[in-house]
């Protein structure tokens, strides 16, 4: 019963405090690692990795890159989403549709995106335009497979109760099929951000003018490593913001699911 | 055998059904013949296997039979019609929808206006004692809760008949006799024609007017047993003399194709 009593004392610390505990262990762990040799060299002095934000911003390349960044991560992700969703229900409707597109979805799925990047940039010339095709196929594909899993797995006696209360085809799909798949949906979204954002690099390897993923490959080429790290840092800040946003959408729109993980 | 002539509600004619499989056709009911009369609660029985949650979703139109036809007030079915109301045994509540939109859902399609909704929605949750509960969600019910909003929203649509697949197999045994008590009461006040499968015997000859005991596979109906238990009844109509007589017919009955299934 030892454990058991060591989880109450666990669990009397609030969550925020845990939080604020996990960044001291990180900070201090980052601060040993700074006084090492080599890895001194990747893990920068904290106090001169805050220092390059203002270095950054001298030079006029912070918020450049990050919103340059973000317009591609965005934009990719919105086309991803818009066109997945039609993709993903058309595929679980019409077995035809399935049976032609899933094999090269999980085909095309598999590669790193950073092999077709030259292929694209031949295809349409470097700008924003390869970026945004880039992140759009990645987050496409696995939104397009997360979604249809959802709508092939809706319980089959709700589209039979809905019928027999007097559902017809549109009623089903507007009542029934969408609202089932709006777990799977959010899910699709949570890996989609992810997606976009891990994708970023190969997206911005186009001959991108700015842009984070771009920036920190330039960084490399000076050996700038306290804004590189820093511009990973940020990489990952935005991941978490965005994933903070969906968890307040997820307990608005899914809040009547029976497992609810918190 | 059959008392006086009341309307019939339901007439099932001459159904098949197969299903094709990789080992050959399976035949799940073969010639299946009988008429359901208006106010009639009819409960089906029979070892598992037999077709009788078949025989019920071609009655509710969610199954094509192979062969023969059902007619309801007259009219062939072809399938689905909110003519014919459906209980599932698994509660089949939408998720997302709180219980006074569960039993909405229908209604709104319906093209029923405002008030009328209201008015129905309030009168089934009173009926099956959970108008407490209208804005919970269904993940916050218990079971048998589940299953009485089902139940109302059934009983809301105010259909011909009402078809019932098991709808108790999932509850524990108390909560199981509690929705078979509520059951009779709703019933005996409203007469709604009934359908109601089932595999507990006791639950048969508790509610029905008319047990129909199915063979094994092929389906067939073996024998239709009329309950001559007047109404009201309630749980104590278990331990009565007549009750155990038709239960151990009916018991010998189902046993002797149990037997035949193992084989």
């Amino acid at each position: 019963m030892g454990k058991k009593k060591k989880s109450d004392i666990v669990g009397k610390i609030p969550k925020g405090i845990w939080l604020l505990i996990s960044l001291a262990v990180a900070l201090i762990l980052w601060t040993i690692l700074s006084f090492g040799e080599s890895t001194g060299r990747v893990f920068p002095n904290v106090i001169l990795v805050a220092k390059s934000i203002g270095t950054m911003i001298e030079r006029g390349l912070l918020f450049e890159d990050i919103s340059s960044s973000l317009i591609s991560v965005i934009a990719g992700f919105a086309i991803g989403f818009v066109t997945s969703i039609p993709v993903a229900f058309l595929m679980a409707w019409y077995r035809p549709v399935r049976y032609i597109l899933e094999p090269w979805i999980q085909f095309i799925r598999n590669i790193p995106p950073l092999a077709y990047v030259p292929l694209v940039v031949i295809g349409v010339g470097v700008g924003r335009t390869p970026q945004i095709i880039v992140i759009w196929l990645a987050t496409f594909l696995i939104m397009t497979v997360t979604v249809f899993q959802g709508v092939i797995n809706v319980d089959e006696t709700l589209i039979k109760a809905a019928r027999v209360l007097g559902a017809n085809d549109v009623n089903l799909f507007v009542k029934v099929i969408f609202p089932a798949t709006t777990p799977f949906i959010i899910t699709a979204v949570r890996l989609g951000i992810s997606t976009a954002l891990t994708t970023l690099i190969a997206a911005e390897s186009t001959g991108a003018m700015a842009g984070l993923g771009m920036r920190i490959k330039a960084l490399s080429n000076s050996y700038e490593t306290q804004p590189m790290l820093l511009y990973i840092i940020i990489i990952g800040v935005i991941g978490m913001a965005a994933e903070k946003i969906l968890k307040v959408v997820e307990r608005k729109l899914t809040g009547w699911q029976e497992k609810r993980e918190i | 055998m059959a008392g006086k002539e009341g309307n019939i509600k339901v007439s099932i004619q001459g159904i098949e059904k197969r299903y094709h499989t990789r080992n050959g056709d399976v035949v799940a009911l073969n010639g299946v013949d009988f008429n359901i009369k208006e106010n009639e609660f009819i409960c089906v029985i029979g070892p598992s296997g037999c077709g009788k949650s078949t025989l019920l979703n071609i009655i509710a139109g969610l199954l094509e039979p192979t062969a023969g036809q059902v007619i309801v007030d007259g009219k062939k079915v072809q399938g689905t019609g909110i003519d014919r109301g459906v209980v599932f045994q698994q509660y089949a509540l939408f998720p997302w929808l709180t219980v006074r939109k569960n039993v909405e859902f229908g209604l709104k399609l319906k093209g029923m206006d405002k008030a009328q909704r209201d008015e129905t929605v309030n009168k089934y949750l009173k009926m099956v004692e959970l108008e407490k509960f209208t804005d919970s969600y269904p993940k916050e019910l218990s079971g048998g809760m589940k299953q009485r909003v089902a139940i109302a929203r059934a009983y809301a649509m105010n259909p011909s008949v009402l078809l019932m697949d098991e709808p108790f197999g999932a509850l524990d045994a108390q909560t199981r006799t509690q929705l078979q008590t509520e059951l009779l009461k709703t019933w005996e006040e409203e007469h709604k024609t009934c359908f109601f499968v089932t595999h507990d015997i006791e639950e048969a000859i508790v509610l029905a007017t008319r047990v129909v005991i199915m063979s094994a596979r092929p389906g067939r109906i073996k024998e239709v047993v009329d309950i001559d238990i007047p109404y009201p009844r309630d749980q104590e109509t278990k331990m009565s003399e007549r009750f155990i007589e038709l239960k151990n017919h009916i018991w010998s009955q189902v046993y002797q194709e149990y037997l035949e299934v193992r084989k």
